[in-house]
């Protein structure tokens, strides 16, 4: 904190320089540039976030106006936690991430790892891995239920002739053992290329002469790569992880598009579910009290997550 | 005096408004369900226009997302849509809820009567409270869930042949469920001209409302009744009895036995999409879409044949069709009724059958000629007389999903048993008449 | 050459080369796939095996920009010739063209919204990013990490109340309601890039400014936005690819006069059996833009991703 504060009194433009600004004083501009932002997140976020407090202890229906909203307290908040479904949909969030990260990690380490031996050509082809991740996941995710189709889809010829099986045997978006499995797939193939780039700013990050010094004490290339490398590189994907973890708590889009939430509610996410209460079955006072323990979960969890990572940055 | 000074000033400025609005050309827009009927609407309507001056656009919207958009449009006081057709389920919530415009005094003053259509469609499609003299729509399509099948491989002697070897029978359109289930799986993984076919394709989807339509397909011949006493919400002992499990673990025998691979989340598309490209040999869809599917180069014409929803212990077909409302959020409401009012009219419902849309009105079915006019005709007639259709609550979207959820998690994720699955279903439903208020 | 110990040897190069070209293609192939399927007919998009060669078709972009109705085989005949290939296309299905699909209108919400976003965003988050970066502001970290939380929601929790808010002032699927919501969600990105592309150019150059006799509005126009020109530029292009993909929101506050292209694609397949040409071709047109500017932005790429938190 004090290092920001000596910071913050760095930025402020000197008193020497501030004395002679014409037309309106510094102050009064810091306010109008940073005015309407404000102005903009409270109207749409954070006056939203308290109305959404508010309405979590309702049993207010948005699809019903003509209905008495009552104030039911905690109620609201009761019904969830009690209610197996949102444990369902907690547990399929929970196998998603932890899988989808564990991949990504594993193979966006390995390419960035693979990147960094600056083998020629190396640039373009980083930028071609990258595209996967820069597109709609809702317009690609509807695509590859195309892929995965088992009469006619690619993955499924592909993956038959590799392994001499039936393509028709096997049913990756409709059967409850795959379609978990499914989902991680196309988000791993989307999102390696983001834990890809981190990593591979972190290992620019090395400098040559650490490496260089480890020589010279004859230190073995594993020794380098497991004292050397991976600490180093730890910050990097700590924050590739955090930033992975936060946006596929709240996924919704590529997994609507790829299984709607099935089959039965294999892979009813709590995006998919909060989606369900709040704008099929319109119960609004519910879903915000859902939208509530979803959120401060995520905030929560991330919160803690960060101390861990300025304490690794730290070392 | 003050009442009646109210009275005058309210009825000026309607007639003014009214003045206005026809005098002025409006820009309607209609949404419905994007399909084969709409395209239909679309050809008919271009007479509307010629003769209102009114401009007529569409918006039609994909089935599996009609309902979460089109609701959500509603809910959100949306003025997209002048006219909707709406599914017949939503017309308690749009009546309620004061989405839909009461037709009453409209249809009084242009002498439009609800007598002169059909009145399991005038129930079903345009009242609510169920059954009063309260419109909220006019029957504009009827529809019910019905089946059709390849009529050339049925003909086929090596087929037949094999048929009777295998099951006794001769084969032929289904009697019953069971059969239906028997020819499916009999046609199961069969070789027919080098390609492997399947039985039967039917609903499964899990996203609006498909695999409860495909499953009450199954519910209603085996009795299935919603409450014991109607109006009474009681629904145990009806929603989970012993002829519901049985009608249950039947659909799931059918899905499980004789479907095509892949189809674990399919609806009126995949059905089409399956039959039309040969490969199999039933397929269940709404009435809606036979006539393009008897127009079908490939597999329509003496390729194909169509049936009833099969009996199993009484008769029963799963309700589909719509009403037209005039939505209550449109500035244009005036140019939206003149549409409606020009609709009813028996000669345009008679167009409206010739361009394959299913005419609800009296003078349409009663003619002599009409079940004759398409060969799905006579059973589109028998298929009406028996039709039940879920709940129209409300709650409807509610009720809904909590059956789409548990069954299908019961039959296509393999969750629990039949007799569970309704046990859940019972007490979801529970919930929801208890948070309504009329448990 | 001079050696060096962290330089990999050329066996090495060749090596990694190969994997990551290897995994390159295998990613690829379904984005291949995409343009390839947009250019099939329906029939050679769902044949067993999947086609990989084929005659290329544009049944797929044709009955992506139309609408189709059957008629019968005399009316066909009783038509006059086909008057392009399209109509010549639809006619060998025993179609007749019926008039536009929704398409164009929905690529172009996508466009209005999307580019009336991405300027307001800029236009703000660079006004605040300039304040963050120059001026002592109270409690400055805290709104900076206020400012980055608003991300952490779940849309679906975020759409409840804007679904009500919207419905009350009337905002609901307009152009301006999506503007407004996808500006408030980007400003945060906005926000901390710029800061971060803002504190990289010496205060100096204002100073100086600032002493000729600039007033600080001056000297911010005509001396400090010159130089964040490439940083707003990929700021830009940021915000731009996050409105132009975004599909919670639009699918829920949207539903006809203001949709955009993500959630209406999907349902382009439910038109008239499964029609995956149509799909895919909705697919590539939207998507090359999105490509094109991934290229351009390859040098901010990683800053862009992480919220300036990594810097190369």
């Amino acid at each position: 904190m004090s290092e920001k504060t000596a910071e913050r009194v760095a930025n402020a433009t000197p008193v020497h320089i501030a004395r002679k600004i014409k037309g309106l004083s510094d102050r009064t501009i810091a306010w109008i540039f940073v005015g309407p932002t404000i102005f903009l997140l409270l109207a749409i976020n954070i006056f939203p976030l308290i109305w959404t407090v508010n309405l979590s202890f309702t049993n207010f229906k948005a699809n019903r106006i003509n209905r008495a909203i009552d104030y039911v307290g905690l109620r609201n908040y009761e019904r969830i936690l009690t209610d197996t479904d949102v444990w369902l949909s907690m547990q399929a969030t929970a196998h998603f991430l932890f899988w989808t990260i564990f991949f990504q990690v594993l193979i966006g380490f390995t390419l960035a790892w693979l990147i960094n031996k600056k083998f020629k050509g190396n640039d373009l082809w980083t930028t071609i891995i990258v595209l996967p991740m820069m597109l709609s996941p809702a317009v690609v995710g509807n695509f590859w239920t195309f892929l995965y189709q088992p009469q006619i889809g690619l993955f499924n010829y592909v993956v038959a002739f590799l392994t001499g099986r039936d393509a028709s045997s096997f049913e990756m978006l409709g059967s409850v053992d795959l379609a978990p499995w499914s989902i991680v797939i196309v988000d791993t193939w989307m999102w390696t290329p983001f834990v890809m780039l981190i990593c591979l700013a972190g290992l620019r990050s090395i400098p040559d002469y650490i490496y260089e010094a480890a020589e010279v004490d004859r230190a073995s290339k594993l020794r380098q790569f497991f004292t050397i490398t991976i600490p180093m590189v730890l910050p990097f994907l700590m924050l590739a992880v955090l930033f992975r973890g936060i946006e596929n708590f709240k996924m919704f889009d590529l997994v609507v598009q790829l299984t709607g939430g099935g089959p039965g509610s294999t892979t009813e996410l709590a995006s998919i579910h909060l989606k369900r209460e709040a704008f099929e079955k319109w119960r609004t006072g519910y879903s915000s009290a859902l939208a509530i323990i979803l959120f401060v979960t995520v905030f929560g969890l991330a919160s803690i997550y960060v101390k861990a990572l300025n304490k690794v940055k730290g070392k | 005096m003050r009442i009646l000074k109210l009275a005058t000033a309210g009825a000026l400025a309607l007639s003014a408004a009214s003045f206005a609005n026809t005098a002025q050309a409006e820009d309607l827009t209609l949404c419905w369900a994007a399909w084969d009927p709409a395209n239909a609407l679309v050809e008919l309507s271009k007479e509307f226009e010629a003769e209102s001056g009114h401009k007529m656009s569409f918006e039609f919207v994909p089935w599996p997302n009609f309902a979460d958009r089109i609701l959500n449009e509603l809910n959100s006081g949306g003025k997209l849509c002048d006219l909707l057709i709406g599914d017949s389920q939503w017309i308690g919530g749009g009546a309620e809820n004061g989405h839909y415009v009461k037709l009453n005094d409209f249809f009084d003053k242009e002498n439009i009567s609800m007598g002169d259509f059909a009145d399991a469609t005038v129930y079903a499609y345009s009242t609510w409270p169920k059954g009063t003299p309260n419109y909220y729509a006019l029957p504009a399509m009827g529809d019910a869930n019905g089946w059709f099948y390849r009529k050339d491989w049925f003909a086929r002697d090596d087929i037949r042949k094999a048929f009777k070897e295998e099951t006794g029978r001769e084969l032929g359109e289904p009697k019953t469920q069971k059969e239906l289930l028997e020819i499916a799986q009999f046609f199961q993984e069969r070789e027919i001209d080098g390609q492997k076919v399947y039985g039967a394709a039917i609903f499964t989807e899990r996203g609006s409302e498909g695999i409860t339509m495909g499953v009450t397909g199954a519910l209603y011949p085996w009795g299935f009744k919603y409450e014991n006493t109607p109006g009474k919400y009681d629904m145990e002992g009806a929603v989970n009895s012993p002829e519901a499990v049985e009608a249950l673990e039947f659909y799931k025998e059918l899905y499980k036995t004789a479907t095509p691979p892949g189809y674990t989340n399919s609806y009126m598309g995949e059905s089409l999409d399956a039959f039309k490209s040969g490969q199999v040999a039933m397929a269940m869809n709404w009435f809606a879409f036979f006539p393009g599917l008897y127009a079908d180069p490939n597999t329509g014409g003496d390729k194909i044949d169509f049936f009833v929803n099969p009996p199993q212990n009484t008769e029963g077909s799963t309700l589909g069709g719509q009403g037209i409302s005039v939505v209550a959020y449109s500035d244009k409401q005036d140019a939206a009724l003149e549409y409606i009012k020009w609709f009813a009219q028996p000669d345009v419902q008679a167009k409206w059958w010739g361009l394959g849309g299913y005419s609800a009105h009296n003078s349409v079915l009663n003619d002599p000629g009409f079940k004759d006019s398409a060969p799905f005709a006579g059973d589109f007639l028998l298929a009406m007389q028996n039709v039940k259709d879920f709940w129209q609550e409300p709650a409807y979207a509610e009720l809904l999903l909590a059956m789409q959820k548990r069954l299908h998690d019961y039959i296509v994720a393999d969750k629990g048993t039949a007799q569970e699955a309704l046990d859940l279903l019972v007490e979801d439903w529970t919930e929801v008449f208890q948070d309504e208020g009329k448990l | 050459m001079s050696f060096s110990v962290t330089e990999a040897t050329t066996r090495q190069k060749w090596m990694a080369g190969t994997l990551v070209i290897l995994y390159a293609v295998i990613s690829l192939i379904p984005l291949v796939w995409i343009l390839m399927t947009g250019l099939k007919t329906p029939p050679d998009s769902i044949s067993y095996p999947p086609k990989v060669m084929f005659e290329p078709s544009l049944e797929g972009y044709v009955n992506l920009f139309t609408t189709r109705t059957r008629v019968s085989k005399e009316t066909l005949e009783s038509l006059p010739p086909p008057a392009n290939f399209a109509e010549e296309i639809v006619r060998n299905r025993d179609m007749v063209i019926a008039g536009p699909s929704k398409f164009g209108q929905r690529f172009m919400n996508s466009v209005i919204i999307g580019f009336g976003s991405t300027f307001l965003s800029v236009f703000l988050g660079t006004l605040a990013a300039y304040a963050f970066s120059r001026f002592r502001i109270p409690l400055a970290d805290d709104l900076l990490f206020f400012i980055l939380s608003t991300r952490m929601m779940p849309p679906i929790a975020v759409a409840i109340p804007i679904f009500l808010m919207y419905r009350n002032i009337g905002l609901s699927d307009t152009h301006l309601g999506m503007i407004l919501l996808y500006t408030a969600v980007n400003i945060s990105l906005a926000v901390w890039l710029l800061k971060g592309f803002i504190d990289e150019i010496p205060r100096e150059y204002e100073e100086a400014a600032l002493i000729d006799g600039y007033t600080r509005f001056q000297a911010f126009y005509k001396v400090v936005l010159p130089q964040a020109a490439t940083g707003i530029a990929s700021t830009a292009i940021f915000c731009l690819i996050f409105a132009w993909n975004e599909y919670a929101f639009a699918v829920l506050l949207t539903s006809g006069t203001a949709q955009t292209a993500p959630p209406f694609i999907p349902t382009i397949i439910g038109v008239g059996g499964l029609d995956w040409p149509a799909v895919a071709a909705g697919a590539t047109l939207f998507l090359i833009p999105v490509m094109i500017f991934t290229i351009m932005l390859r040098k901010h790429l990683l800053r862009g991703i992480t919220f300036g938190a990594v810097r190369k």
